[in-house]
């Protein structure tokens, strides 16, 4: 992915498999955002394939100059970096946005309110209000979403994606300035979604989060690619910790 | 009493009033007989008049700044943030009675008041209708519409030309008149809904002089400056009404419109669609992601805020019987607006107190006759400063979960 001059990505391969939890992880400013920005449409990258399979149509769909939205109808769901909530709308409604491009009712359906419609908003009212129980933000299901706290906050952005019955959730820096506590239970939370199946890629700062949760890692720095492979394999790479710690030099 | 400073304050502003209305006041030129006449007592009331309006107006500022600061919003709210009109409306005694009596006050208006009054009326419920269509673009979408006066236009040249090159009526000209509008929405919107906020404003509102530049200088397709005249009024089944009639039967054309535009407004707003728009308004990128096209939702936006400007297009066009370019100004866009504003965007009543207001207010003050448009002016002033959210603030349906029932008591 070139900008200008600036190679921000540079030959970056990576796939996930399903059920998998795959991390991206990198010194900041390696271009990990960029990559998510590329693969769910907000970038066209300059060269490169974006390709999901999807199992019950088996084929596979190339994401490649898809607009955002039509990368979510797809089923790849992301979280943001710094959080995008509908702030002035409440919980409940925030996850029922994510329940859009799965539901089809248009102007003639919000005229007429016939019965496919409203069997549809139903639907779309009970579905969002079992994700959030689910997450367990449903206590918080009738308050606005900028009163949440902010831990809450960041759950309700995945609740809010897991709407769009994903594929593949793309979770961006999901722990970022949360406390221990708060890191254990969305520890716990992506557990617990993983378990059903979903298939995750993660980008995260936090070590303990990454090694405990992922299945495989792929380290990058100055849009490359240095290192992937299991959480051991990661821990004990020299590229890996001279890219975050620096090469000791002999004297 | 007063401290120093703000006598010295006020006299400055008194000062400062005089100078700026010294011309207009006190110099009095008659060309006829060729004489300037100077009248002090003129400048002396400037001078203690706004002496006086001063302190009147610092003590309401002081008061307003006081609200905010303890509540942002400077309207009585009870628990679940509706404020008083809406309570009413809420509880469905009041509602029914409300409503049931408005609709009796509709309909007995006519044979109460002279035609004139109607006219009048009918023009109001022209804009009513026109703000609550500009309300869907501007208030739901969030889209900054300058030149909605374009599908005004549009609609009503539909219907004049049909019928002055086809001989077609007015009720087969009315979807025609809607459906064009909508077209040009649509095709208007497709190269500059991708601009954001002042731009978008500043495009429309060239869209809005295009339209009125084209049917000025196109002489032979729109007849030009002169306009075009004789436009049949709308028909009841072919019979001939005398002009009385015609009025009354247009009033109560208008009635049916604007309960069917509130009907369709308030189904948009709690819908699938609505909530888009509501996404769409906070977080376009945020919106985009969660799957939603953004460019169909602000087309969709657009296309049917013009498909409602089409529609009173033809109206006005059968109603006034004769148009030019000269009805279709940037003026027209600036009103619609301002009543989309002065109400209260997105909240249909508010959009219809402010085209009620609005229109029939320099009416009805004509009884103010040369200070008329003065009175009006500082009406609007004092309204934008101390209530700038509107005669009655938005207030929109939020989804709840409770053992299924929504926000407003209502069992699903």
């Amino acid at each position: 992915m070139d900008f200008g001059g600036i190679r921000a990505l540079n030959n970056l391969d990576l796939d996930v498999n399903e059920g998998e939890i795959v991390a991206l992880i990198g010194p900041n400013g390696a271009g990990k955002t960029t990559f998510f920005n590329c693969v769910t449409g907000i970038y066209a990258p300059t060269k490169g394939e974006v390709d999901l399979y999807h199992k019950e149509k088996n084929r596979v769909v190339s994401l490649l100059g898809m607009k955002p939205n039509q990368v979510t109808e797809q089923g790849l769901a992301r979280t943001f970096q710094n959080i995008r909530l509908f702030s002035q709308m409440t919980v409940l409604e925030n996850v029922m946005i994510g329940r859009h491009c799965r539901t089809k009712a248009f102007i003639l359906g919000a005229l007429l309110r016939d019965k496919k419609t409203m069997q549809e908003e139903d639907e779309i009212i009970q579905t969002s209000h079992e994700i959030l129980t689910k997450i367990g933000l449903q206590r918080y299901e009738n308050e606005i979403a900028e009163n949440l706290p902010y831990g809450a906050q960041r759950r309700l952005e995945i609740a809010r994606a897991l709407a769009t019955e994903p594929v593949l959730l793309l979770l961006d820096e999901p722990a970022a300035g949360m406390n221990p506590q708060e890191t254990i239970e969305l520890v716990n939370l992506i557990q617990e979604i993983a378990s059903e199946g979903q298939s995750i890629l993660l980008i995260e700062h936090d070590m303990k989060l990454v090694m405990s949760l992922s299945d495989r890692i792929f380290v990058m720095d100055y849009g490359k690619k240095i290192a992937q492979g299991t959480p051991e394999e990661i821990r004990n790479n020299p590229a890996v910790i001279k890219a975050y710690l620096g090469e000791e030099v002999d004297a | 009493m007063f401290t120093f400073e703000e006598l010295k304050r006020s006299f400055l502003v008194s000062i400062w009033f005089v100078f700026l209305t010294f011309p207009i006041m006190v110099i009095r030129v008659d060309s006829i007989e060729k004489t300037v006449q100077w009248r002090w007592m003129n400048m002396v009331y400037v001078a203690i008049g706004s002496f006086i309006l001063s302190f009147v107006f610092r003590y309401m500022m002081q008061r307003k700044e006081m609200k905010s600061e303890d509540n942002g919003d400077g309207d009585k709210k009870d628990k679940t943030g509706r404020s008083f009109i809406h309570r009413w409306l809420a509880d469905p005694k009041y509602r029914n009675a409300i409503l049931g009596s408005l609709l009796a006050a509709a309909i007995i208006f006519p044979h109460v008041f002279s035609t004139y009054q109607t006219s009048i009326m009918t023009t109001a419920l022209m804009y009513v209708v026109l703000g609550l269509g500009l309300n869907i673009v501007v208030g739901l979408a969030g889209l900054l519409d300058l030149g909605y006066v374009a599908f005004y236009a549009v609609g009503a040249y539909t219907y004049a030309l049909l019928y002055h090159f086809f001989g077609v009526g007015f009720w087969v000209a009315l979807p025609i008149g809607g459906l064009l509008a909508a077209l040009f929405g649509i095709l208007l919107g497709i190269p500059v809904l991708r601009l954001r906020g002042d731009y978008l404003a500043i495009v429309t509102l060239g869209f809005g002089e295009i339209i009125r530049l084209v049917m000025e200088n196109w002489g032979a397709f729109s007849q030009g400056p002169s306009g075009v005249s004789n436009i049949p009024r709308p028909s009841f089944f072919g019979i001939d009404m005398s002009l009385d009639t015609a009025l009354v039967y247009t009033y109560y054309l208008m009635i049916l419109l604007v309960i069917f535009t509130i009907f369709f407004v308030n189904r948009l707003q709690d819908s699938r669609l609505g909530r888009a728009w509501i996404a769409l308004r906070e977080d376009e990128i945020a919106c985009q992601a969660m799957g939603i096209d953004k460019m169909k939702t602000k087309l969709v936006a657009f296309s049917l805020g013009a498909f409602w400007a089409g529609i009173v297009g033809v109206i006005f066009a059968a109603k006034t019987t004769f148009i030019s370019p000269r009805s279709f100004t940037f003026i027209e866009s600036a009103i619609i607006l301002s009543i989309v504003v002065l109400g209260g965007m997105g909240s249909i009543i508010g959009v219809i107190f402010g085209a009620l207001i609005l229109i029939l207010l320099p009416e009805y003050l004509r009884a103010l006759s040369e200070y008329r448009m003065l009175a009006f002016g500082a009406i609007l002033v004092c309204m934008m400063v101390f209530r700038p959210q509107g005669i009655i603030g938005s207030i929109r349906r939020t989804y709840t979960y409770q053992n299924r029932k929504k926000a407003d008591g209502e069992v699903s």
